[in-house]
């Protein structure tokens, strides 16, 4: 894909100074980004870096309390109900978990975007799951319970609800969570495969640095509900942030203590 | 002094937790409420906005919530219904009144333990299952993907069960009636030695229309009740296993006490 072009359309996603807090503690602190149309996003950071508050944000599960998420040029907080509903057609995730509902099999799980959005007749239905099931490479298993699969086959057969409404964007939260090393580098190859072939956007959420680094276009790196850099990986690989660096190379920090600060809280909340 | 320190301090902290309970308290309530108006909203009108109510969830809930109770409902009403007989007929002897125990089961059978039972098996089987079947997908992120789908959980999630519930309630309290009062006939026979066909008639003449219908009218209530509580138990779910098990127990546990309370208030305001 030839990312001047895209670059100068519209962006896709487009946050502008989100700040979302969980009771007193900030967690996402005026963060800002730009998705282009087909390009892979990576939101990188640590643990407890906020990076999956600021998906669920973007997937419209919270309420921020201040700055603006637009999709596809449409500002999320003041979509009626109907309007949101047809935009998150257009929207494909696929969850940690994988988040298949359990009581039904796979083929079904795959099915039910379909079921649900449109008025396709049962067996265009099951012909076009099963597509998306021979991409994903589990042809032969829709008759089988997420119960049954393996961690690698789950997150597969979410990426095949994911995209069976032929969605613009994809989300996928920490898609190497959880697999080997090979499983893992085979989903990453798939997600290439699937911007190749459907042409999406695509936003991965991980503390993976290997598969971020082959998957991402740009890397947007976050911690503590910050936005450190974004950037290409080339640009992401050679920062000298300190911070980014110590990412990277997985050295452990130093923790600055700040004695006032340290001294509060400890005695707060006693009398 | 610093004993009465101290005890102000006592005393501020039962106000505060008082206080926290009740605004809790007053939380869950308006939640549970919203959760049914937004039930009943899908159900009235989801067809217009895309989110109609399957009929083939609400037949599955259906299932679930009452053919799958008949077996275990039917043995309690049964139960319930010989041991009012036993009881009415030990305390009306020495009155020698024993007969009058037909008139008491038929009025209070249909009026009030006919739809209990119901109530109470319901909450006990459904509470729990619902509040389970909900929590664990809440946790298991299901819920979220439901949301990012474009369904909405609620349309997907509780007007099924709130449909069941309307349906349902009401033909198991009648199912339940039937069964107490061929439980109460199974003693009164035996022991009044009056043949089956007058036990009916005397049934019959006791009984009017308002008491069958005041069963019913509280039948549909209590299934609001569960479904409500059941169900915002289900989405309150956090923390895990023991999370899980806290709001299955929880649920069953205030379906229960909502129900004894409900069938109160409604008692207290049809029998005068």
């Amino acid at each position: 894909m030839d990312m001047r072009s895209a670059w100068n359309q519209p962006p896709v996603i487009r946050v502008r100074d989100l700040v979302t807090s969980y009771g007193d503690r900030k967690i996402l602190d005026g963060v800002s980004l730009d998705v282009g149309p087909g390009e892979i996003m990576v939101i990188m950071g640590g643990s407890g870096s906020g990076k999956s508050t600021l998906l669920r944000y973007i997937l419209g599960l919270h309420r921020p309390d201040s700055g603006s998420i637009e999709i596809l040029g449409k500002n999320i907080q003041k979509l009626s109900g109907l309007e949101w509903q047809k935009l998150r057609q257009k929207m494909g995730v696929s969850f940690q978990g994988g988040a298949l509902f359990n009581s039904m099999s796979v083929g079904d799980n795959v099915c039910m975007p379909l079921r649900e959005h449109t008025c396709l007749d049962d067996n265009t239905i099951r012909i076009m799951s099963r597509m998306k099931l021979e991409v994903v490479n589990l042809a032969g298993f829709e008759d089988m319970m997420p119960a049954q699969l393996s961690g690698g086959m789950v997150k597969r057969a979410a990426l095949a609800r994911a995209i069976v409404m032929d969605p613009s964007i994809l989300f996928f939260d920490e898609p190497s969570a959880g697999l080997d090393p090979v499983v893992s580098a085979e989903l990453d190859e798939l997600i290439l495969r699937l911007r190749e072939a459907l042409g999406v956007s695509v936003v991965v959420v991980t503390h993976e640095l290997e598969s971020a680094f082959n998957i991402a276009d740009r890397i947007t790196v976050l911690d503590r509900g910050r936005i450190l850099m974004t950037g290409t990986v080339e640009a992401v690989r050679n920062s000298d942030n300190p911070r980014v660096r110590s990412l990277l190379t997985r050295t452990v920090e130093d923790i600055t203590i700040d004695a006032e600060d340290y001294l509060r809280r400890l005695t707060e909340g006693t009398a | 002094m610093a004993v009465e320190l101290q005890q102000t301090g006592c005393f501020r902290r039962l106000g505060e937790t008082t206080g926290r309970w009740f605004v809790h308290g007053v939380e869950e309530f308006g939640y549970s409420a919203a959760l049914l108006a937004e039930g009943m909203f899908w159900i009235f009108v989801g067809h217009w906005f895309h989110q109609r109510v399957r009929l083939r969830a609400v037949a599955e809930q259906m299932m679930n919530i009452g053919v799958l109770a008949i077996p275990v409902l039917s043995i309690l009403a049964f139960a319930n219904g010989a041991m009012m007989a036993m009881q009415g007929i030990y305390t009306l002897r020495d009155f020698g009144a024993e007969s009058q125990v037909i008139t008491g089961i038929a009025i209070s059978v249909t009026r009030e333990f006919g739809v209990l039972i119901a109530g109470i098996v319901v909450a006990g089987r459904s509470g729990s299952a619902i509040a389970a079947r909900i929590g664990t997908m809440q946790m298991a992120q299901e819920v979220d993907a439901l949301r990012v789908m474009g369904i909405s959980p609620v349309r997907y999630l509780v007007s099924p069960i709130l449909l069941a519930m309307l349906v349902m309630m009401p033909m198991l309290t009648i199912l339940s009636d039937g069964m107490s009062i061929l439980g109460g006939g199974l003693i009164s026979c035996v022991e009044l030695h009056i043949s089956p066909g007058i036990y009916i008639t005397r049934i019959l003449a006791s009984l009017s229309v308002i008491d069958l219908l005041q069963g019913l009218v509280k039948s549909v209530v209590f299934g609001i009740l569960i479904t409500a509580v059941a169900t915002s138990n289900g989405f309150g779910t956090q923390g895990g296993a023991e999370g899980l098990g806290h709001s299955t127990t929880r649920s069953v546990v205030i379906c229960i006490a909502a129900i004894v309370i409900a069938d109160m208030i409604f008692t207290f305001f049809l029998s005068r």
